[in-house]
């Protein structure tokens, strides 16, 4: 493995594959703070042009952590199907690019190549791609899934209605969840971030979600997002889940810090499939996002973009009806501004839909993050532009409970709106049923939550 | 951009807008400029029933029943959006008053992160003590406790000025109340959650909890989260730890949450675990 290279008469050489990833990254805070950034502007070059000479055989052959000590990576190898893999081995990374964006190559092309791809090689091709390539690459990929509903299919758009109060007060709740379906947010999955953990609180917003979606035959999903093993005993104990949630790192430390194992995961999977309420087959929500792992010191010096690309090669194993994407929610230490955040979002959707992963993606910024509305709304119209499945419907952006922003009803509606983009079928039957859309378009009776009364 | 500014400029738009209120004048005297109300007005045009959306804006913070224009935000609710999250960008910069501290008798530790500059782009540095801090607790921390409190600042002064004086009474009598020992409380500045594993071990505690600064959201930067964990070690992961948020007025009031963490904190001592292995137990 040639990892040295000759640039402008200077020669760069880096010690393994891992630390020309991590070089090769476009800044990030998080890779500056855990001191794997490149050091200057010429080093990260030479890293991509190392980085672009790389075989795939090369990176299959040096894992960035071991197989033998990592979950993720086993996860990852497992699944990898070795006939596509080995049609694909001998291209270089440089050479994987320019088949990716060739007019020659289609999405069902592409969906075949992922299943050849590991992680680390579908992080690094992102490492030779821009703000355009990204978008046009991924603008190919569109996976569809299903869950109650279809979701994916060419012109349509969905949201999760994100209804939280901060005491979870379901009344609360309730109105915020009017709300939103008001302005047609709700037809990926109405889904209820608990402030309490406990079973109980989770059953009864379960309860709650279930009653009002079967009462107004809404075409949707619900969801509570508490941690996995507080659904599985909600779910024993009666409690109708459609969807199950939980957040997921891309490596196996990380995923201990979230409490969470394969084990676990297929265990919620099984008993969903004797006791949970959707049609399925997809009934697992996940949410990711570049940072965790060096926020939770459980980065093993690997980059956080190419860290997200593992947890994609883990979440896959599950096929889940939903993937959110959710950088920016951590703060200035992993993505400093609006700029690294527009960034990581743009290389998560197309890692994401290179997973062949039913990608969403919630462009957000804390309050003491350098951003603000207008990055996000960027963010919102380019992955929109790129061809995410979903985005989160907050009440005017500000979540109430977690204490960031999140794209509003408002904003939801204008991405439609721009793009001519649909809700999904069923939902949109539903919303022309409620009199809040016509044509696509949201009527003069949209955006009143006393149409509920 | 100061509150006198964004009055300004929203003077000016205004009167291009028409608008009759609006000063003639660049230059003003201050009982002239132009007031811009804070007060969030239902915005939803002709509504089925407006006591509804009146009642349901009673009872959550969340900006509901606010209307729009075409799909967007009327301009009032839009700057008052803009307004609030200016604010809480200006409160992450804030130092806790010290008087405050002073006056509940909290001594003051310090992390590794000098300034807020390090504080917010390396976790690492407020995940200790600095040396100094770390000889003082060796020395005059009260050692053995079933129980010690540690309040930080985190990302929001403004959650430990507003809730510090109701809330550690409320933990102490909780706690005094099941017959259970607690330690001096402390304040430790620029402090991530972390840095509770570090001072556990050096006054060797069964229960740590830290009262921090959770950083500040739009409807709110007065809140406060606690983050409790029993006997933490080298193999302490985030799952180990049990997280009760939303402490303030507007969410679980401090004297509510008094009750409710030394009831979660005697669970912890009786299971002898926290985070997920808690919940377990509690379930079984």
């Amino acid at each position: 493995m040639n990892l040295s290279c000759i640039m402008r008469d200077q020669k760069y050489s880096f010690g393994s594959l891992k630390e020309v990833l991590a070089k090769a990254s476009e800044e990030k805070s998080g890779d500056i703070m855990a001191g794997v950034s490149a050091g200057s502007y010429l080093e990260r070059m030479a890293a991509k042009v190392v980085l672009s000479n790389l075989t795939l055989q090369e990176i299959y052959d040096n894992p960035v952590i071991p197989y033998e000590t990592d979950e993720v990576t086993r996860v990852i190898y497992d699944d990898i199907n070795e006939f596509i893999y080995n049609e694909m081995k001998s291209l270089t990374v440089g050479e994987l690019r320019n088949v990716i964006l060739s007019h020659d190559t289609d999405s069902h092309k592409l969906a075949r190549m992922s299943q050849g791809l590991t992680s680390e090689m579908i992080a690094a091709v992102a490492k030779l791609m821009s703000t355009i390539d990204l978008v046009l690459a991924s603008q190919k990929m569109k996976h569809q899934a299903f869950c109650n509903t279809l979701i994916g299919e060419p012109g349509k758009l969905a949201y999760r209605c994100q209804p939280n109060h901060p005491v979870d007060l379901p009344e609360g709740i309730l109105y915020s969840l009017k709300e939103g379906l008001s302005y047609g947010s709700g037809d990926a999955v109405i889904g209820i971030n608990p402030n309490n953990d406990s079973v109980e609180s989770v059953k009864r917003l379960l309860t709650m979600s279930h009653e009002f979606i079967t009462k107004w035959k809404i075409p949707t999903q619900n969801c509570v997002l508490a941690h996995i093993s507080t659904q599985i005993e909600a779910l024993q104990k009666g409690a109708p889940i459609d969807l199950m949630f939980q957040s997921l790192a891309g490596t196996q430390k990380g995923n201990e810090a979230f409490g969470v194992s394969k084990e676990i995961i297929d265990h919620g999977q099984a008993l969903m499939r004797k006791h949970g309420t959707s049609t399925g087959p997809n009934i697992f929500y996940f949410e990711t996002g570049q940072g965790s792992e060096v926020s939770l010191a459980a980065d093993h010096g690997v980059d956080m973009q190419t860290l997200e690309a593992r947890t994609y090669g883990y979440a896959r194993h599950w096929k889940p009806f939903m993937l959110n994407n959710v950088s920016g929610f951590i703060g200035p230490e992993t993505l400093f501004d609006g700029r690294q955040m527009i960034r990581a979002d743009l290389e998560d959707l197309f890692m994401g839909k290179m997973h062949n992963l039913p990608m969403g993606i919630a462009p957000t910024y804390t309050n003491h993050m350098h951003s603000d509305q207008n990055d996000q709304e960027i963010a919102g119209i380019l992955t929109a532009v790129a061809g995410a499945n979903f985005y989160m419907g907050v009440p005017a952006g500000d979540d109430v409970m977690l204490n960031y922003q999140d794209t509003s009803f408002h904003d939801d509606a204008s991405l439609r709106e721009m793009l001519h983009l649909r809700p999904l079928t069923e939902f949109e039957k539903w919303l022309e049923n409620m009199g809040i859309m016509e044509n696509g378009r949201l009527t003069k009776y949209a955006g009143d939550l006393s149409l509920f009364d | 951009m100061n509150k006198n500014q964004i009055e300004d400029i929203v003077s000016k738009v205004l009167a291009n807008l028409g608008n009759t209120q609006s000063p003639k004048q660049p230059t003003q005297r201050e009982d002239d400029a132009f007031h811009f109300s804070k007060e969030d007005v239902i915005g939803v045009e002709n509504p089925k029933n407006k006591q509804t959306i009146a009642h349901a804006r009673s009872i959550t913070p969340a900006r509901i029943g606010i209307g729009h224009t075409g799909t967007r935000m009327l301009t009032s609710h839009y700057l008052n959006f803009r307004i609030d999250h200016a604010a809480a960008q200006d409160a992450v910069l804030k130092d806790v008053d010290e008087e405050i501290l002073k006056q509940l008798g909290l001594p003051i530790l310090q992390t590794k992160a000098e300034d807020m500059q390090t504080y917010l782009m390396n976790l690492d540095s407020g995940r200790r003590l600095n040396e100094e801090s770390e000889t003082w607790l060796k020395k005059n921390g009260e050692k053995g406790k079933q129980v010690q409190v540690i309040v930080c600042d985190g990302l929001s002064s403004t959650a430990v000025e507003e809730n510090i004086a109701d809330l550690l009474p409320a933990i102490n009598q909780g706690l005094s109340l099941k017959g259970i020992t607690f330690a001096k409380p402390l304040f430790v500045k620029n402090a991530r959650v972390w840095v509770q594993d570090h001072v556990a071990q050096i006054v060797n505690c069964d229960v740590i909890i830290s009262l921090i600064g959770e950083r500040p959201g739009l409807a709110s930067a007065k809140s406060i989260s606690a983050y409790m964990i029993y006997k933490p070690n080298e193999k302490t992961v985030e799952a180990d730890r049990t997280v009760i948020s939303n402490i303030h007025e507007g969410g679980l009031s401090p004297v509510e949450a008094g009750a409710h963490l030394s009831d979660i904190i005697a669970d912890m001592l009786k299971y002898q675990a926290s985070g997920v292995h808690l919940a377990k137990q509690r379930n079984q």
